[in-house]
């Protein structure tokens, strides 16, 4: 037995793809803009990016990343529990608690990092999480790691969850119970029914976490997130969230009134264990931050787009997910269509995310659109045309 | 429960989620016998929750490999109410 040998049937399925469809692994060449790249040697419009608004070109930011290479150098090179926390960082977990309007916060060194820092510490053996089964792996892994006994329930069925709730509440009146979800689902783009969800979690005493990683920027009149629009965010315990979608840099945050967060900084070991943000990253999330608050107009070009383009893609009869937002997921029931679409896609010049099981959430295989503001309508149309060239079923 | 109903109860479930007869055994295994991948055995679970009403952490799945480990873990939610 080699050490290889386990991934047998993972290789053989991938040569299946390569020799039925060729490479499956793009690789950007050459990064034109927020919206447009050079593939296989070719000019395509990037409609798979999370890039929601667009600011990854944005000169304010490009600018104030540069900065602060020449003034703190590329990197930090140690832990925050070390050399790592500059004024920087501080100053950063400051404005994400005032832009949140909340007590505390933790910048982590990327979004994954966070979830895993939070649910391997905030929870432990003796607690217990009930989570959306939709949930992203870094949920899931973080409470691998922390050793939680993990229950799930069904995607968005609130029913279901207080189901469960109600047992594990009979069963352990005293145990601390955290309730994981999304704000905005990255597969299918679909909201959680917050309010519902706050309705049940103070029902039953539990705690409530949303990871706003798809909905920073995206949603809510400030753009703070689902518990904005949904006017929750004081029921809401723990908000996490990316620094690599809305905000156009990479790193990843936890806010909360809970003043004792700060403790998790000296029992975490996806916090102590790894180099912090480099000063660049950093720059370039407060810029952006910044941003969002000064320029509401990328959230409304960012909705115009998205519902043109759920709505043009639902016209033409191509199964959507349950409701329109930047996150435009068509569905395929066969992963063979699938691929021949998004391979065809890309021969016009769209590019758009291949999402096959099981990282799917039914089985099912999807080709992800996702839309920025920084797309142009004559892009949405183009993305819309070469979507028409090929049938739903 | 008996061991033997909750085994006619996991026959039935397995089925539904596989969508083909299955005939189990105690030494059945759930990925090389059934090939159950991992979608396919969170349905299953979150069919024997409702079924026996119970919930069972997913943290125990890495521990069951066959039927028998299966049932027997149900059988211990039972008793535990």
């Amino acid at each position: 037995m080699g050490i290889f040998d386990k991934f047998a049937r993972l290789a053989s399925q991938l040569e299946q793809v390569r020799a039925a469809f060729g490479g499956i692994n793009v690789v950007i060449e050459k990064i034109l803009s927020p919206t447009e790249a050079i593939v296989n040697g070719k000019k395509v419009i990037l409609a798979g990016t999370n890039n929601y608004l667009g600011l990854t070109f944005d000169k304010e930011c490009i600018e104030a990343a540069c900065q602060a290479i020449r003034e703190e150098g590329t990197g930090t090179t140690g832990s925050r529990m070390a050399n790592g926390t500059y004024y920087s960082h501080v100053i950063l977990e400051r404005e994400l608690s005032e832009f949140f309007d909340k007590k505390a916060t933790i910048v982590f060194t990327t979004g994954y990092t966070a979830n895993l820092a939070i649910l391997s510490t905030l929870v432990g053996r003796e607690d217990i999480v009930l989570l959306d089964a939709d949930c992203h792996a870094s949920i899931y892994d973080g409470t691998r790691l922390g050793g939680v006994p993990v229950y799930r329930f069904r995607h968005n069925d609130v029913e279901d969850l207080e189901k469960r709730l109600k047992r594990l509440r009979e069963k352990q009146p005293q145990a601390n119970i955290l309730i994981v979800i999304e704000g905005l689902y990255s597969m299918l783009g679909d909201r959680a029914p917050l309010k519902e969800i706050v309705a049940v979690k103070e029902r039953y005493g539990a705690y409530l976490l949303i990871d706003e990683a798809h909905s920073l920027g995206v949603l809510g009149e400030r753009g703070r997130g689902l518990a904005e629009e949904a006017g929750v965010e004081d029921k809401v315990d723990f908000i996490v969230g990316t620094f690599s979608k809305s905000l156009a840099s990479i790193g990843g945050y936890c806010t909360s009134d809970y003043e004792e967060l700060d403790l998790l900084r000296y029992a975490s070991r996806p916090y102590v264990f790894t180099a912090s943000l480099s000063p660049a990253n950093i720059a370039a999330a407060r810029t952006a931050l910044r941003i969002i608050r000064e320029r509401p107009e990328l959230k409304e070009r960012l909705w115009q787009n998205a519902l043109k383009l759920y709505g043009r893609l639902k016209e033409m009869g191509f199964e959507l997910g349950p409701e329109p937002s930047p996150i435009v997921a068509v569905r395929f029931r066969e992963p063979e269509r699938a691929l021949s679409v998004w391979k065809g896609l890309l021969e016009q010049g769209v590019y758009v995310n291949m999402v096959l099981p099981p990282a799917t959430p039914d089985g099912s295989a999807l080709l992800r659109a996702s839309v920025s503001a920084a797309h142009r309508p004559e892009q949405i149309e183009a993305i819309s045309e070469a979507f028409s060239s090929f049938s739903p079923a | 429960m008996k061991r033997e109903e909750i085994f006619e109860t996991l026959e039935e479930i397995l089925a539904e989620v596989l969508q083909k007869e299955v005939e189990i055994r105690p030494e059945t295994t759930f990925e090389a016998d059934l090939e159950v991948d991992s979608l396919k055995a969170m349905e299953i679970l979150a069919a024997v929750e409702d079924r026996f009403d119970i919930t069972v952490p997913i943290n125990v799945l890495n521990e069951i490999k066959t039927v028998a480990d299966f049932a027997e873990e149900i059988e211990k939610l039972l008793e535990e109410g």
